[in-house]
This record gives C-alpha cells, sequence and structure tokens, in this order.
C-alpha cells in the first residue's frame, strides 16, 4: 500500500519533471533567438528616431517585444500557474506615429520589457535549460550504459567523456549510467521548480511591482476617464435619438391628433386618413424606444443574463454562429453589460470585415474571470491597434480591469479573446 | 372564451380588459405578477391565456418561464405571449414542443384591434400566431445561403410570410386581397419548392413551416 502509493508519487513526479523538461527545452530554444533579434531590433529602432525611420518602426518592434513578454505570461500561468502583473498604459487614440513612439518610450512597463530582453537571453536562458539538461543528461548516461558508448569508442584507446568519466568500456560505461542514476535520484524533483523559477525571475523584471502602485492609480484614473467619457457620450446619443425619433413622432401625433378633432365632422374622410398616420407615427415612435433601449440595456440581457443574451444576439446575424456557455451563476450587472456589447462589436466586425461562413462563440468563467472567445473562418488581418473598434473595446473593458487579446494572421482564422476578472453570483 | 390575462402595467391591463370584453371575451382572471398567473391558470382552466414576458416580482422573463411551466403541466393550453421585444430565441422556446397553440407578439400589435383578437382566437383554437418581425428575423438569417428560398418567387415569399404567422389560406387570401385559391396554388408551390410535405391541417402546416425556416443550417 505504501509502496504503491510512493510508485505512484514517483510515477507522478517523474512525470512533471520530464514535462517541465520538454518545456524548459521549447523556451530555451525560442528564448535567445527571439531575445537577440528583439533586441537588437530596438536597439537600431530607438538609434533611428532622429532620422524619422524610427518613428514608424518603434511602435511596431516594441508592440512586438509587448507580444513576446505577453506570451511569456501566458505561459507563467498556464504552465505554472504562476501570474505575472502587467500594466500598460493605454495607446493615445490619435494615429500619429510620433505620439504612440513617445507615449510607448514613456510607459514604464514597456521599458522593463525592453529591459528584460538581456535579462531573459542570459539568466531566463539558463534557468530554461536546466531543467532539460536535468532531465536529459541521465537520459544519456543510461543510453550510454546500455550500449550507446560503442558508437563512440570504436578502437581501444579511444575514450567518451560522460562529464568526468572517461567510458573506455562496457564497466565504465556502467559507471556512467550510476552517474546518471545518482543525478536522477539527487535531482528529480527540481526541474518543476527550475522551471517556476525562470518564470518568477521572469515575473521579478517584467511584473508590476509594488512600487508599480502609483501607475496602478494612474492606468485607474485614465479607465476612469475613459469610462466617463464613454458613459456621457452614450447619454449624448440616447437624449439627441429621443428628441429627433420618438419625441418628434409624439409631437406630430399631437398635432394630427388636433386636427383630426377639427375635421371629424367636417370631413371624416380626411380625418380618418390622419388617424391612420397617427397611428403609423405611435407604432414608429414605439419601433425607434425598441431599438434605443436594445442599445441601453438589451432586453433578453436584463431578463435571462449574458448566456442567452449572447445566443438571441447569434441568432440575428446572418452568419451561422455557434454558441457555447458555461456559466454556473450571474455576472454583476455593469460587468454583463460590458461583455455583451464587447461581444456584439467583435461579432459586427467578424460579418463586416472578415468574409467568415461560420463563427463559434465560446463564454465561460475560469479562476476568477469571465473569458469570451469569439473565433470565424474569414479572411483575419483584423488589428486591436489605435483607431480599430477593437481599441474601442479594450478601453471599456479597461474600466472592469478587462483585457482584449486578438490573434488574427492574414488568411486567418481571427480568434479574439476578451477576459473580464469578476465573480459570478 | 375565457381569458386569464397576466400584466403588470395597469394601463395596458385595463386596456386589454375592455378590448377583449368588446369582442366578446370573457376574462376569468386579469393578474399582475408571476405567482398570481400560475394561480390563476391552475384555478380557472381558461380557453387562452394572454401573458407579458416580463412580470414581478423579479421583473425577468417570469411570464414566459410560467407560460411554459402551464404548458408542461397541460400540453396544449393556449398561450399567447406579449412582449416589448421580440427574440427568435423565445419563439423557439415556445414552439419547441410541437404542439401548437401559441403565440408570440409585439405589445405594438393591440394597435389593430381586429387582428389582434383575430389572433387570440387563432392561438385559443389551438393555431399559432407568430408575430411578423420574428417571421422576418428568420427569413432573413435564412435567405442569405438557403437556395430554395431564393427560388421563390416575391409573391410567394408574401404568402410564406403570413403563413409563418399563422395565418390560414382565407386570412391570407383576405390580407393580399386575392382569391383563396390563388392562395392555395401558391402554398402549393410553396412546399413543393421547400420540399415540404403538404398538409391541409393548417396548424401542422404552419409548425412545419416554422421548423424549415428555424432549422439548422
Amino acid at each position: 500500500m505504501n509502496t504503491d502509493q510512493d510508485r505512484s508519487a514517483f510515477r507522478s513526479g517523474a512525470k512533471a519533471a520530464l514535462l517541465a523538461a520538454v518545456q524548459g527545452l521549447v523556451l530555451a530554444v525560442v528564448v535567445l533567438p527571439c531575445g537577440v533579434a528583439f533586441l537588437v531590433l530596438t536597439l537600431l529602432s530607438v538609434a533611428l528616431v532622429p532620422l524619422g525611420i524610427g518613428i514608424v518602426t518603434t511602435p511596431a518592434v516594441l508592440t512586438g517585444v509587448r507580444a513576446l513578454a505577453d506570451a511569456r505570461r501566458r505561459l507563467a500561468a498556464d504552465w505554472c500557474g504562476i501570474r505575472i502583473p502587467a500594466a500598460y498604459r493605454p495607446l493615445p487614440r490619435t494615429a500619429n506615429p510620433w505620439t504612440r513612439t513617445v507615449a510607448l518610450l514613456r510607459d514604464p512597463q514597456v521599458r522593463r520589457d525592453v529591459l528584460w530582453l538581456p535579462v531573459d537571453m542570459t539568466a531566463g536562458f539558463v534557468t530554461a535549460l536546466a531543467p532539460a539538461v536535468l532531465v536529459f543528461f541521465p537520459l544519456q548516461g543510461f543510453l550510454v550504459g546500455a550500449g550507446l558508448w560503442r558508437a563512440s569508442v570504436r578502437e581501444p584507446g579511444d575514450v567518451y567523456w560522460y562529464a568526468f568519466v572517461p567510458v573506455t568500456g562496457q564497466a565504465t560505461a556502467l559507471c556512467a549510467a550510476a552517474l546518471g542514476a545518482l543525478v536522477v535520484a539527487g535531482t528529480w524533483r527540481f526541474p518543476p521548480r527550475l522551471l517556476a523559477a525562470h518564470f518568477r525571475l521572469t515575473r521579478t523584471v517584467i511584473g508590476a511591482s509594488r512600487a508599480a502602485l502609483a501607475e496602478r492609480v494612474r492606468v485607474l484614473t485614465e479607465t476612469r476617464r475613459d469610462a466617463v467619457d464613454t458613459s456621457a457620450a452614450e447619454l449624448r446619443r440616447i437624449e439627441r435619438d429621443l428628441h429627433d425619433g420618438a419625441q418628434a413622432r409624439l409631437v406630430a401625433m399631437g398635432m394630427d391628433l388636433g386636427t383630426i378633432e377639427m375635421l371629424v365632422e367636417r370631413d371624416p374622410a380626411q380625418a380618418k386618413r390622419l388617424l391612420a398616420q397617427a397611428r403609423r407615427n405611435s407604432a414608429e415612435a414605439l419601433a425607434e424606444l425598441r431599438d434605443l433601449v436594445r442599445g441601453i440595456h438589451p432586453p433578453v440581457l436584463a431578463e435571462r443574463g449574458l448566456g442567452d443574451a449572447v445566443r438571441a444576439l447569434a441568432l440575428r446575424l446572418p452568419v451561422p454562429t455557434e454558441v457555447t456557455v458555461e456559466l454556473p451563476g450571474r455576472a454583476d450587472a455593469p460587468v454583463e453589460s460590458a461583455a455583451y456589447f464587447a461581444v456584439s462589436e467583435v461579432l459586427t466586425n467578424a460579418v463586416k470585415h472578415s468574409g467568415a461562413e461560420r463563427i463559434r462563440v465560446d463564454v465561460h468563467h475560469t479562476d476568477g474571470r469571465l473569458r469570451i472567445i469569439v473565433s470565424d473562418d474569414g479572411r483575419g488581418g483584423a488589428a486591436a491597434g489605435a483607431g480599430s473598434g477593437l481599441a474601442g473595446i479594450e478601453r471599456r473593458l479597461g474600466t472592469f480591469d478587462g483585457v482584449l487579446a486578438v490573434s488574427s494572421p492574414a488568411g486567418g482564422p481571427t480568434l479574439v479573446t476578451l477576459e473580464i476578472p469578476c465573480v459570478l453570483s | 372564451m375565457r381569458v386569464v390575462l397576466a400584466e403588470d402595467l395597469f394601463l395596458l391591463r385595463d386596456g386589454l380588459v375592455r378590448m377583449l370584453e368588446a369582442y366578446g371575451f370573457e376574462i376569468a382572471a386579469a393578474v399582475e405578477s408571476g405567482p398570481e398567473l400560475t394561480r390563476a391558470l391552475a384555478e380557472s382552466d381558461p380557453d387562452v391565456a394572454v401573458v407579458d414576458v416580463r412580470l414581478p416580482p423579479t421583473h425577468t422573463d417570469e411570464g414566459l418561464q410560467c407560460a411554459l411551466a402551464a404548458r408542461r403541466a397541460r400540453p396544449g393550453l393556449p398561450v399567447l405571449v406579449l412582449s416589448q421585444h421580440v427574440e427568435q430565441l423565445y419563439a423557439r422556446e415556445l414552439l419547441a414542443d410541437g404542439t401548437g397553440g401559441v403565440g408570440y407578439l409585439l405589445k405594438d400589435r393591440v394597435f389593430d384591434a381586429e387582428q389582434f383578437v383575430d389572433a387570440v382566437r387563432r392561438v385559443a383554437a389551438g393555431g399559432t400566431a407568430m408575430d411578423p418581425q420574428v417571421i422576418q428575423q428568420l427569413l432573413s438569417r435564412r435567405s442569405a445561403g438557403d437556395q430554395p428560398l431564393a427560388r421563390l418567387t416575391p409573391r410567394e415569399r408574401e404568402v410564406l410570410e403570413l403563413m409563418a404567422q399563422g395565418r390560414s389560406n382565407a386570412g391570407i387570401a383576405a390580407q393580399l386581397v386575392v382569391t383563396e385559391r390563388a392562395v392555395a396554388k401558391h402554398t402549393s408551390n410553396i412546399f413543393a419548392k421547400l420540399g415540404l410535405e403538404v398538409s391541409d391541417d393548417d396548424n401542422r402546416r404552419v409548425l412545419a413551416v416554422l421548423a424549415h425556416l428555424d432549422g439548422d443550417r
């Protein structure tokens, strides 16, 4: 019983070690070239700013650096459960490359990302490679012991060095295997920890630290201003719609009714015609109010919550859309509303621009975050940059610390992921 | 004909009561909340229920849920659901049991008393009354890639729309100002083009058309 437990513990430990080794190897292979390439590009690009070329290239390069850092943040969360917080400033709305360059270079988070590149290609590389070495080195020892030494030691006098063991025959090869076994016995618990150390190192360099609390306040101030701006603009739009729409129609109706009152005995035919017109006006006022209400807070959202609201939305689209929802409860009304309008905007974009034949929406809640993934099989090429509709969504989600990630290579497919931290009730 | 009416806004409830009474209906109960509706449906055994989707106490889709529950308890109980907005999602849920005797209309439709009362009578008789907006949404969503639908003539599309709303041939003929025989001809053309089985039963015919329009694409 006890040995059974030990064995299964060892087996899962070995599996974790092997997994960490493979993950570490993948990281190490990617880290070095990407790090070097982006560091060189960044330095070149910033050096070229005075010449003007850098103004155009710097935003692109820095966006690339951010993508690299974001990818590492995702891996840290997926592989080791280490959350690396980020606090990027929202980009200015103007698409002017100069302001974008300056804003990016002023962003402490971007600067941390750039400083992280040299750290990552040295210490990061070593910590990523270490788990792989700890697993593959003993493996090599076992293979040598099992007979691989014959491949190198063809004639007497040939020596194959396995670490400090000179392998010249089967006996010394077994020594090599024994050394491998010793290493395994001593270190089989370490690979996952070393991998975690790699991500902790990353977190130390690029994570928004406690000193970044001030930065957080700044981001909050900015997103709050965005939120206030957006809601003020919304109110203005609603006021205008009511003023030009329903209100005007009710005035026209009242006028018609007055005229009808006067005509009803003198010219019943004309009165009847006006009555029909008044009824049409009231129907249209209702239709306009209905559209307005849908834009403020969709009735299905109020009645059924986010899942069914997205389903109802999908039913209105001209493109076949499959919706899967896994929500054990309802989020707060403001979060639901923000998520709904974000999805609505993303879906509208997909229908308008992607040429997709199928769309999938996946709504679920994990790890305290509401995550919505919209994917389509269209032509891709959607960008979250300044000036696009996606940037507007990002700003609006920002109020709730929500984030938006877009993967849309030319030729498709497009994958838009929205995440909002929230609790369900 | 005995009606149970559930509507939380006093003005609308009062107006509906007066209108239905003017057309010779007997109001068995006029209630304003979900629990009251459930009780009224169980106690007064009406010929038809006219129900607002959104009712107190939750002000969510309480009315719709009560109606669906009542229909589960008494399959085929005629229910006409009214709402400020129509959603295909709700229409689908109402039609899901495939038994008919359902209506789903915008509240605006009460403007035209004749047509509204006709819809109530149709539902009470086990027929269907779907809002033109629901049908238009279905059709516009459908027509994008639907070959059979594209082969319909404009006139046949008009007839299909009215048919899907739940109108009988006589009703469609009156609306389009043509003879009933002309409508019958259009109808058989439509069924042939959509590959549906022709049925003399008006109700089954409507359900078949709706199922076709709402089917998987």
